[in-house]
């Protein structure tokens, strides 16, 4: 086994911030992602859900922390794993949750990141829908939208966009996060939890840059359908 | 008179969406399982014994034929056993990620303290004289 590329704390910026990356079969795209954070990051972190396409050492390679799940589990799970980790690190005192397919953008982390440092706020959500520069097309909008009506019935947060893979978390915050939901659902678990520990929170205004790649990915109208069952059954 | 038949069909397909939404598996649902069992298996040999009194039973719930009344039965039993075995193969998956979390988070922390342990003794000899 490849010994684990301990991070640089001295050298790069944000030693205190741990970025947090769900990967599943991503291959062609982890890469250039790990890349851009490490000019802002010197901790990243990826779980690799049992890909098949060889994500986790082209993670590897690019100088990200991997921790790879013996079997397939689902984001929520690899999610989970990561913020489970981040947060027993020495240093830690953010985690920053960041999707593998490159759909984020670095400048709305570090924006977040300055609004939580400044405003000492537990929970910073991403949200596509507080300004018009991401437009995700009618048959997405409807899923987005669905989820976050369920999001906000069950929590009674009041949050504009419930699926945004991008969120920022004190060390504190994460520490009240043991996410159930293994499949997609685990989305509108982690606010419901992040309700109860009553910690301080705001959204903030990022842009999803949908790609082909990201498109062809993406979540499809039947599976808001399955989003719902996996939250009302218990 | 269907009427009987239709309520208890109702009540027995609506108990079942509860079970669906809010149960959560525990020591009595297991006792009221095997209870069911036993019950089932008496009225099974006492169906078989008496074939008259089923037909008897669907005549007085309004149901043509006691097979047709078997059959009812038959499907909302069905139906409580797949969603039984939903929940049971939910409640596994969850066991097995938190398993197979652990197992993950355990080689993690195995790699950084070998890592700890290298770079500590990169370290010393150089870092004597400093």
């Amino acid at each position: 086994m490849t010994p684990p590329v301990k991070p640089a704390a001295r050298s790069a910026k944000n030693h205190d911030v741990w970025i947090v990356i769900p990967l599943y079969n991503e291959a062609p795209v982890i890469g250039g992602v790990i890349d851009e954070l490490k000019k802002e990051f010197a901790n990243v972190v990826c779980i690799d859900d049992g890909s098949t396409d060889g994500s986790g050492a082209v993670a590897r390679e690019h100088g990200a922390r991997v921790i790879t799940h013996p079997i397939n589990l689902g984001q929520g799970a690899a999610l989970q794993t990561g913020i489970s980790y981040a947060r027993e690190q020495a240093n830690a005192a953010w985690i920053v949750t960041f999707d593998a397919d490159g759909q984020h953008r670095i400048e709305d982390a570090l924006g977040m990141l300055k609004l939580a440092r400044s405003k000492k706020l537990g929970v910073v959500f991403g949200s596509r829908f507080l300004d018009d520069r991401t437009n995700p097309g009618w048959a997405k909008k409807v899923v987005l939208k669905t989820a976050v009506w369920v999001t906000n019935r069950t929590t009674k947060m009041n949050l504009t966009d419930a699926h945004n893979g991008l969120r920022v978390l004190s060390v504190e915050a994460a520490r009240g996060i043991n996410l159930q939901q293994d499949r997609m659902a685990h989305a509108t678990e982690i606010v419901v939890q992040i309700g109860r520990t009553k910690v301080p929170w705001q959204e903030f205004p990022v842009e999803v840059i949908y790609t082909d790649y990201s498109k062809a990915k993406g979540q499809s109208l039947l599976n808001s359908v399955n989003i719902l069952f996996d939250l009302i059954v218990n | 008179m269907t009427l009987w038949i239709q309520i208890l069909l109702v009540i027995g397909l609506v108990l079942t969406a509860v079970y669906l939404v809010r149960a959560t598996p525990s020591a009595s649902h297991q006792a009221v399982r095997r209870i069911l069992v036993i019950l089932a298996v008496l009225v099974g040999v006492v169906a078989v014994i008496w074939p008259g009194l089923l037909s008897a039973i669907a005549h007085a719930l309004g149901v043509g034929r006691g097979a047709d009344l078997l059959l009812y039965g038959l499907v909302v039993v069905v139906l409580i056993e797949s969603v039984s075995n939903y929940k049971r193969s939910v409640t596994q998956a969850r066991t097995t990620s938190a398993l197979a979390r652990e197992l993950a988070l355990t080689e993690a922390r195995l790699e950084d303290a070998i890592a700890d342990v290298a770079a500590l003794k990169k370290s010393s000899p150089s870092g004597k004289g400093k």
